[in-house]
């Protein structure tokens, strides 16, 4: 299963101080509604419901990758997840 | 050893024709001869002149504005505000421009200020006249009724509680989540890898460093200038110099609520940007004057408009502590990062917390980052925008490291380099870097290895990084019947990208440079294309180049089965030539091409990219010698060498050029360069006089090495090296001032008096040079 880097801000109050969680997912889609499910509250910091994307100031990277895929992005069983800020003024996109 | 100025270190084993060789810019001759055509030459039928009034105060309310006599004065055409703006659908909406998002609200306020003005040089209205001394004269009469407001002007002043507030409303955010707190710290983030605490633990030794840098401009040579035209079907219609046209064309709809479609951005030549020229500032409120008079209105800024009315690069306060064991391996390291994004928030911080780390493998880190609003002009990029303030810690605290384990500053950093494989301390892993290898180069070069005699002399060495990105472009091409090709890209061309793109096109058909004519594109005559930012465009828009290639050798090939009366898959392409696979026919790209208007008409190939692996960071290291005059405190650089890994050099003289324009901005950026500000938020140096720029007499030749670690992700091996030189220069010339005179700095930039108040001292704080 993909493996979740959990941002340090939400790590004690969504996945009681775990750095990383595994959980189920073939796109970041299908793993942020995982996360959902087993630790809830992280979709609502991560989507922007209104347009079903992630969120403008939330950059997600898969594989140390950012994507303009987004929710969309595929994620392999082995895969890493990161949720980065989006940086202005330079680049949303570190590698 | 190339030709050239510089040397170069090549770790692949690849083979080319046409790249990293040195053929002349197609825009040279142009450029050198004053034909090229930049945004002030703009000149069309019935143009009118605008002119933009600022704001004297760093922190007021507006309570009104009369612009009743300013409208009256002959010549005088249109007079706007920020009330002629449309107000945003609401507060939080955001446009995303591709190298970021932005909130427009905040966008349209720093074009046009609304109920505060938030730094002195805010615009808060906008004249057009026939004459530029009209628009003058009526800037003049434009009464605003202001209520001074005590400004904050330092970041740490600012994190205050009791500090005043830019906007009330404003409450720190975490990462998606509003922590209520009303302050001026917009938002804060923590990166936080393994264990800190035990980390320290098994440290022997430790170095801390506090330091705090300064403000500091692009420096562009050409000012910021805008001419717009409003066409009454609703078309609008934008002359600018910009580092992305359809950047600004998001801008400037988002901000006169338009849609992307009625706005055509024609991106002029381009005289410097940095990172400083993606933000719109003009065109909107030429755009607005233009409605209102049915005329074109251009407006330019002066100097002291583009030093207090744009955005320059944050003033910063870093700390950094970290720990090795008795071998020299890093075990901790911990950082506190706070930047002034000025008026608005949207600093580079979060960059900066990525980055300072990013050398080296810290198993061990915790990294808290800060943006707060300042009364200064919205900070903006600047070539690795944040890499430079945080190396500048890190490095500084790297030679104590060393020092106090009696390593040498190099071998102990080799010990510790970030290679693939190596976790930031925001969790990515490294694919393959150059880190070692520049290094390595560093300690192998004649330049390190050579001796530095001389009383007040130094040496220093610092090593920097910047993350390069991806993002969309899109390249057309049409073949000549000749055997040339037009080659149209989106990308606006700081750097001689021109070329660069060229090249790699030509290298795919086997094709000479010289055979490509390219030209940039404006909104209307190329696929979206994002900024030329991030060190993206050789490697991005190169890539798109080389996809339309492939769109051209793939049509070439059915041409040649027409004239062979073939089937294409009996066609194949090699070394510019297109043969039958028997081999019984044979014909060079050039031959075929002046068949094509027989065998089917035109030939336009496309190519379009948005990489998203792969794109590979950049790191530089610096040598720098130093003389300090004891007397006066003045720092001579003696000698200067910037080794970069390029990932391939397509034309090695524009990648030594980057490195050397790199250099010499952080050069400037650690020994002279600072906005110095009165205490009530006024900058005190807004002319090129006052504000002093490092010039040729200045400094040596830049001695450059470009090291070539191929990079996995591009079709050539390009990594980006627009930025990453600007990195390491503070730090290298710190340690080398310390080495000369034992004055260990912590504030940039690094003048005279500080080094003289030093020597008196022995150390230096914060406060002593001021």
């Amino acid at each position: 299963m993909p493996t979740v880097w959990v941002p340090t801000p939400w790590r004690d109050k969504l996945t009681g101080g775990r750095q990383q969680v595994e959980v189920a997912g073939e796109t970041v889609r299908q793993v942020i509604e995982s996360l959902e499910t087993q630790y809830p509250g992280f979709r609502q910091r991560i989507v922007d419901e209104e347009r079903d994307r992630i969120r403008p100031d939330i950059a997600v990277s898969v594989d140390g990758e950012v994507s303009a895929e987004g929710m969309r992005r595929q994620v392999g069983a082995s895969s890493e997840v990161h949720f980065l800020p989006a940086i202005s003024g330079g680049s949303n996109r570190p590698r | 050893m190339a030709d050239g100025n510089g040397k170069i270190r090549d770790f692949g084993d690849r083979q080319y024709n046409v790249i990293g060789t040195r053929p002349i810019r197609h825009d040279g001759t142009d450029k050198v001869t004053g034909r090229a055509v930049y945004g002030g030459d703009v000149r069309l039928p019935g143009l009118l002149y605008g002119q933009v009034l600022r704001s004297p105060h760093a922190h007021a309310r507006i309570r009104s504005i009369d612009t009743g006599r300013a409208a009256q004065v002959p010549g005088v055409r249109a007079v706007v505000t920020g009330a002629d703006l449309p107000a945003p659908a609401s507060d939080d909406e955001i446009v995303d421009l591709g190298e970021g998002p932005a909130r427009i609200k905040h966008m349209r306020d720093n074009v046009l200020a609304t109920d505060k003005a938030l730094y002195r040089g805010h615009a808060v209205a906008a004249v057009a006249a026939t004459t530029l001394h009209a628009a003058e004269e009526a800037l003049a009469l434009i009464e605003v009724d202001y209520e001074v407001l005590p400004p904050a002007v330092d970041v740490l002043d600012a994190m205050r509680d009791d500090a005043p507030m830019l906007h009330e409303d404003m409450t720190t955010q975490e990462f998606g989540e509003d922590t209520g707190r009303r302050s001026n710290i917009a938002s804060h983030m923590r990166h936080e890898l393994g264990d800190l605490a035990r980390g320290f633990e098994e440290a022997a030794v430790t170095a801390e460093a506090e330091v705090h840098t300064a403000t500091v401009h692009q420096g562009y040579i050409e000012p910021h200038n805008g001419t717009a035209t409003w066409s009454p079907d609703g078309h609008l219609t934008v002359w600018t110099s910009t580092q992305g046209a359809f950047t600004a064309q998001k801008q400037i709809a988002a901000i006169l609520g338009l849609p992307v479609g009625k706005v055509r951005v024609v991106p002029q030549e381009i005289g410097g940007g940095f990172g400083g020229k993606i933000p719109s500032y003009l065109e909107p409120a030429a755009a607005l004057l233009s409605r209102e008079t049915g005329q074109p209105v251009k407006i330019i800024m002066t100097r002291a408009d583009c030093f207090e009315g744009t955005g320059p690069t944050p003033g910063s306060c870093v700390r950094v502590k970290i720990g090795a064991d008795t071998s020299g391996k890093l075990t901790a390291g911990e950082a506190w990062i706070a930047f002034e994004a000025g008026a608005y928030p949207g600093s580079p911080v979060f960059a900066a917390a990525m980055c300072v780390f990013s050398c080296y493998d810290f198993p061990n880190a915790v990294v808290d980052s800060f943006d707060v609003v300042v009364n200064k002009p919205r900070s903006f990029a600047y070539r690795a925008p944040g890499s430079t303030h945080v190396a500048f810690a890190v490095e500084k605290a790297m030679d104590e490291l060393a020092e106090k384990l009696g390593k040498d500053p190099v071998e102990f950093r080799l010990d510790n380099v970030a290679v693939e494989g190596t976790r930031r301390s925001d969790g990515i892993v490294y694919p393959r870097i150059g880190a070692r290898e520049c290094l390595e180069v560093l300690r192998d070069s004649e330049h390190y290895r050579s001796a530095l005699e001389g009383p007040n002399r130094g040496r220093g060495i610092a090593l920097g990084y910047w993350f390069n990105v991806g993002l969309k472009s899109a390249v057309t091409a049409s073949v000549n019947n000749d055997g040339t090709v037009q080659l149209v890209e989106g990308s606006t061309d700081i750097g001689g990208t021109r070329t660069s793109v060229a090249m790699q096109f030509a290298e795919a058909l086997g094709l000479e440079a010289e055979d490509i004519n390219p030209s940039v594109g404006d909104t209307s005559a190329i696929g979206y294309t994002d900024v030329t930012g991030g060190s993206r465009v050789t490697y991005a828009t190169g890539w798109a180049a080389y996809e339309a290639a492939q769109d051209v050798k793939d049509q070439m090939i059915e041409r040649a089965a027409k004239v062979w009366e073939v089937d294409p898959a009996q066609v194949e392409f090699s070394d510019g030539a297109f043969r039958t696979t028997d081999g019984s026919q044979s014909m060079h790209f050039r031959e075929l091409a002046g068949k094509i208007d027989d065998t089917g008409g035109p030939v336009v190939g496309s190519g379009s990219v948005d990489p998203e692996s792969g794109v590979g960071g950049s790191f530089a290291a610096n040598i720098a010698d130093v003389e300090v005059d004891p007397e006066t405190g003045k720092t001579t650089v003696l000698r200067f060498t910037v080794i970069q890994d390029a990932g391939k050099a397509i034309h090695p003289s524009y990648v030594e050029g980057q490195m050397q324009g790199g250099s010499v901005q952080g050069i400037g950026w650690g020994l002279n360069e600072e906005y110095f500000y009165t205490e009530d938020g006024r900058m005190a140096n807004s002319t090129f006089l006052d504000y002093r720029i490092p010039t040729t007499l200045d400094l040596p030749m830049i001695e450059t090495i470009i090291v070539e670690v191929p990079n996995p992700g591009h079709p050539y091996g390009v990594r980006g090296v627009g930025e990453a030189s600007i990195a390491p220069p503070p730090a290298a010339l710190a340690a080398a001032i310390k080495s000369a005179t034992g004055v260990s700095l912590n504030e940039l930039p690094m003048r005279p008096d500080r080094i003289t108040a030093g020597l008196g001292s022995g150390a230096i704080s914060m406060a002593a040079g001021d």
